[in-house]
Order: C-alpha cells, then structure tokens, then sequence
C-alpha cells in the first residue's frame, strides 16, 4: 500500500514539472490600454473558472475571457470584489443573487485536468434577468490552447450579446524596428490579437515591410530589402519555409492575397514605372493590370475577388481607383482631400479603409462604396496601414506617440479606441489574421 | 568617397597651376654685356601676359567649383515631388561627366523619401525621384549601364526626426558609386 502511495505521489511531482515546463507562462510583448470606451458598456460578471486537476495550469481562461471583453470597450464586467459570496463553480448559479447587479450577461465556468494531460474547458453563459442560459460549450485541449480556448469563448459571448461576431480568436502581423539609427534590426513578427504568444517569422538589418497573410491564414507574404533591394517574399508560417516570389528589375512591393488564396496582386516596376500585377501561384504567371505612366500600387481585393482597389497619382496626387480583376478601365473612387492612398476592403465588401491626407496630415478614414461618403476617424497627423478585424468593426492602425512608433486601433463608428505599445522599438505595419481555425466544441 | 574628392582636388589643382606654370616660353634674349665683372644672375622666370594669368585662374577657380560640385552626392527634393531644381542640375552635371569620364565606375542612384504619406507609395514614389536623376544624366550623355536605380522609400530616413527639419533631408536621392 505504501508503495503503491509513494509511486503516485512521484509520478503526480513529475507530471507537475512537466505541465509546468510546457506551459511556461506566454507574455506580451504588446501591451494594449483602453484609451476610448463607450459610456454605457454592456454590463456583464464573469466568474473565475473553477480548477480541477492536480497541476493549475499558468494561463487562466476565465482571465483571458475577461481581458478580452474589457479590451472590446463595449462590456462594463464587474470588478471581482463585487461578486457576491456564492459565486462558484457553474451548478450553483443563484439567480437571486445576481439580480441585483443588473446584468445583462453571466458567464460560469470550470477547468479539468484529464488523465490524459489536457484540459477539458466547461462555460455557460447566463441571461440573468430571464434566468436562461444563453451558449454552453465545453472543449478538450492540450495546456498551450488555454488562452485560445478564452479567445473563442470572448467571441462567443460578445455574438451572443452585441448580436455582431467578436474578433478576439485572431492574430496580428507587424513590423519591429529596433536599434541604433545606423544599424537597425528589423523583425517580422505574428502575435494573438490581445499581444500575447509573439513569434517571431523573420529578422533583418535591413528593412522588411507590407506582411499581408494568405485567406487560410497559413502564410505570410512580404517586402524584404536583404538583397540590398525590394523583393517579394512568401512564408508558411507554422515551419518557416519560404519562397522568393518576385525579384523582377525595379520594384518588387504591395503583396495581397486574392480571396480564394491562389493569387497574388504585386507592385512592380519592371515595366519603367510602378504597375499592378497580378502572379498566379500555382501556373507561376504574370498578367499585368495597370497601364499608365503613373504610379499605381498598394492593391486590394474585393471580398469577392472581382475587383481591386488601388491607389493611383494618374490625376496628379494619389487617389483610390478601382478596377476588374480580369483588367479594364479605372474608375476613380475618392474626390475629398488631397492624398488617398493604402485602401483595404472590409470583410463585407461595403468600406474601404484608407489613410486620407490633406495639408501634409495624414488620418485613417473610412469610405462607404455605395454612398462615396469619407469619414475621417484620427486626427493624429502620421497615421498609416489601416487593417479591419474580420469582424469588420475595428481597424488596427500604425500612428506616433512622441516620437515613437505605435499601433492603434479605433472602432469602425469611432467610438472605442486602443493603443499598442512595444516593450522598446519601434512597431509598424500591422496586418490582422482572419479569423483563426475553430476548436472543436 | 568624399575624401578621395578634396584630395583630387588639391592634386588636380596643383597639377594644373603647375601645367600652367610650365607652358614653354622663349628664353629672353640680353645682349652681350662690355667687359664686366662676371656677375651671378637668377634667370629670369617666365613672362606671362594678364590674359594668360587670367585664364589660369579661371580653370582653376572651374575645377574647384567641379570638384565641389562633385563631393555633393545627395540631391533633394520639394515635399511630393521629383523635380530637380537648378542647383541639383549643376550637381548632376558635375557628376555626369565624371562618369563619362571613368567608364569603369557605376553609379547608384538611391531614391529615398520623409515618413509622411504611405510606405509603399512612397517606395514608388523614391525610384521615380532616382529616375529623374537618370533620366537627366542621360540627356547629359551618360550610358545606361553605369547607371542602377533603387528605391528605399520612407525606410532608410537620414535623419530620424519627424519635423520639417526632419523630413527635408530624407527627400533625396543619394548617388552611391561603385567600382565595376
């Protein structure tokens, strides 16, 4: 009997250091601050997942839940201490006792640790008022997809009460610039849309710009000067490998995916000016979609794949044109201010978001296609590569905060906006994921 | 580079001051003196009209003016533009017949922006600064393949400041020379 005690107390010691070795705790490198919330959040409690296991695991899912929700600006979640007593684990939901709160939303929850090494991940979320369950879902994951599993359970709960999907379960692509003016260090990194878990995908003394990903989020493709020029390079993110796509004379710049992932429109040059084109991956051909003396770059592709939007000074400053995907004219989109530039679609084809420029001060704005109407939505002067979330309702910016460079984000209406601060360096750039692969519930 | 220039300079020039001062003339003629004590004379240095003196100094002060002309490699540019104004022409002239006269030297031309606006407009934006660079070389003479054209847009600023101050001398094309 002894025996048999001592094994399972030293195999239950060596399970811990293991759980503990693998889930080292993931830190931001971004750290994000609420600079803009709406008045009135949607008032929701969250109570912390209740833990069953032998090893606790580093990340708290209930945690990530709840930073999610207040990072959005649109929840107000009631601070801890306010819980009341009885709140625990997901059977005793004492709906009295939450009347008082007024809330709109409770979420409940629990974490298990399995025989097998993962966790199973149980939440209900509750209408209080009417004492009903809204979405319960349960998960088995290994300790690394904890915070995913959060990031999903965010967005579920946000759907269920603001009645628009979430974008928490994403990821972002920027630009670092590190280092002295003269030798600089430049990396291409991808982290959680919160700034958790960064990776880093590529690192250069010389400069690296436009990530733009591929429609199933695998991929990465890119501008890199390590040739002493720029080059269009294409990288799959989860090993590394990569390819050169384009080293074409002159210019090599402007990837973006086509919707169905098998094409790639380019800026190019080799033509003498800066062109569009579009490279097939697969058949690796070239057609070219752009002729004017002009400078024509930074192309983007309709949801439906039928058209792109670039920018174009074919009229003297850069404006927005659109154009087929299979070629014809241009037709001019944008006639208020005097530079508009770097146009990307949002997810349901209806807007553009776009930097619009007027007296050398340059503003994310938005653009409704059907009614040609321009919303500015900053009014700092240096603000550049405007990107939605795939829920369509923010967009993630690179501004400068004294003298440094920042990401920003600000909600589609203008309501909510955040910062993105680096530890140190500079970051620019920024290219949010679709949405990330869904875990089985 | 620059250095290799002002010390070309000083050389050129000494060797020209020193071409000049050695421009053959005919020895003076004297007469034969009357019995006289044999007296130790410096000869006589050569003669030179004011017109000569004055073309001399004329090349000179031209091939200072050339050389600082030539240890100017960068050339600017108005906020959005790729115009080159009336100094930079001179400055790229300078350098044209340079390379005309060295085939073996290439030049790159690296066109370069300030951070306002959008990067990769910008990119485009710097290659056609670096081509009218080109272009007017060109027209000076220059052949096509001493000549290469990059872009680095916004991304290597030379001054990392983000006022006007700042950005004037990130608008520019920097003429980079290399040994075939």
């Amino acid at each position: 009997m002894n025996r048999i005690k001592r094994l399972t107390v030293a195999a239950g010691t060596l399970l811990m250091l293991m759980s503990v070795l693998l889930t080292a705790p993931a830190h931001a490198i971004l750290t994000i601050e609420i600079t803009q919330g709406v008045d009135t959040g949607i008032p929701v409690a969250i109570v912390p997942f209740s833990f069953d296991g032998t090893s606790k695991p580093a990340q708290s899912v209930s945690d990530v839940v709840e930073a999610d929700l207040t990072r959005s600006g649109r929840f107000s979640v009631v601070p801890r201490k306010d819980l009341p007593a009885s709140a625990s684990a997901d059977a005793e939901v004492r709906f009295p006792d939450w009347r008082a709160l007024k809330l709109e939303g409770l979420v409940v929850g629990s974490v298990q640790q399995l025989s097998t090494g993962k966790y199973q991940v149980q939440f209900r979320l509750y209408d209080v008022f009417r004492q009903s369950q809204l979405a319960g879902y349960r998960y088995v994951v290994p300790a690394e997809l904890l915070r995913t599993v959060g990031h999903q359970i965010a967005d579920l709960i946000y759907e269920k009460l603001t009645g628009e999907r979430g974008a928490f379960n994403t990821r972002i692509a920027y630009v670092t610039k590190e280092g002295a003016l003269r030798r600089p260090q430049f990396k291409l990194q991808i982290a959680d849309s919160d700034g958790y878990n960064p990776q880093t995908i590529v690192t250069s003394v010389e400069p690296l710009m436009s990530p733009a990903w591929s429609p199933d989020g695998q991929r990465l493709s890119y501008v890199s000067f390590e040739d002493g020029r720029a080059k269009v390079y294409m990288q799959t993110v989860s090993d590394g490998r990569r390819q050169l796509l384009a080293e074409f004379f002159g210019i090599n710049s402007a990837p973006a995916f086509a919707p169905d992932g098998k094409r790639l429109a380019l800026t190019l040059s080799r033509d003498g000016n800066a062109e569009i084109y579009i490279f097939e991956l697969g058949a690796r051909q070239l057609r070219r979609l752009t002729r004017d003396p002009a400078i024509d770059t930074e192309p983007a592709w309709s949801p439906d794949g039928r058209a792109l939007v670039f920018t174009s000074d074919r009229s003297g400053r850069p404006q927005l044109y659109r154009i087929k995907a299979e070629g014809g004219p241009a037709e001019r989109l944008t006639f208020e201010g005097d530079y508009n530039a770097r146009a990307s679609y949002s997810p349901d084809g209806k807007m553009l978001t776009l930097v619009s420029g007027h007296k050398g001060r340059y503003h994310i704005a938005t653009l409704r296609l059907d009614t040609r109407g321009l919303q500015v939505l900053t009014d700092t002067p240096l603000d550049e590569s405007p990107t939605f979330a795939p829920n369509g309702r923010m967009v993630l910016y690179a501004t400068e905060v004294r003298g440094r460079g920042v990401l920003a984000s600000v909600s589609a209406d203008g309501r909510v906006r955040q910062l993105y601060r680096l530890e140190s360096g500079d970051v620019r750039e920024p290219a949010w994921s679709p949405y990330n692969r869904e875990l089985q519930h | 580079m620059k250095k290799q220039f002002q010390f070309g300079a000083v050389i050129v020039a000494v060797m020209l001051l020193a071409a000049c001062a050695t421009k053959p003339t005919p020895p003076a003629e004297a007469p034969t003196p009357e019995p006289a004590p044999p007296v130790e004379t410096a000869p006589a240095a050569p003669q030179k009209s004011a017109a000569e003196l004055e073309m001399e100094a004329k090349a000179a002060e031209e091939e200072l003016k050339r050389q600082q002309l030539l240890s100017e490699e960068r050339i600017y540019f108005a906020y959005d533009s790729s115009a080159i104004d009336e100094p930079s022409r001179a400055i790229v002239e300078a350098h044209s017949a340079y390379i005309m006269e060295n085939p073996d030297v290439t030049v790159s031309l690296e066109g370069h922006c300030d951070e306002r606006g959008t990067r990769e407009y910008n990119l485009a934006l710097g290659e056609r600064r670096a081509q009218s660079v080109q272009k007017l070389m060109a027209a000076y003479g220059v052949q096509a393949k001493q000549i290469v054209v990059v872009s680095f847009g916004e991304e290597k600023p030379a001054d990392p400041g983000h006022d006007e101050s700042a950005w004037r001398k990130n608008r520019r094309a920097e003429l980079v020379y290399k040994l075939k």
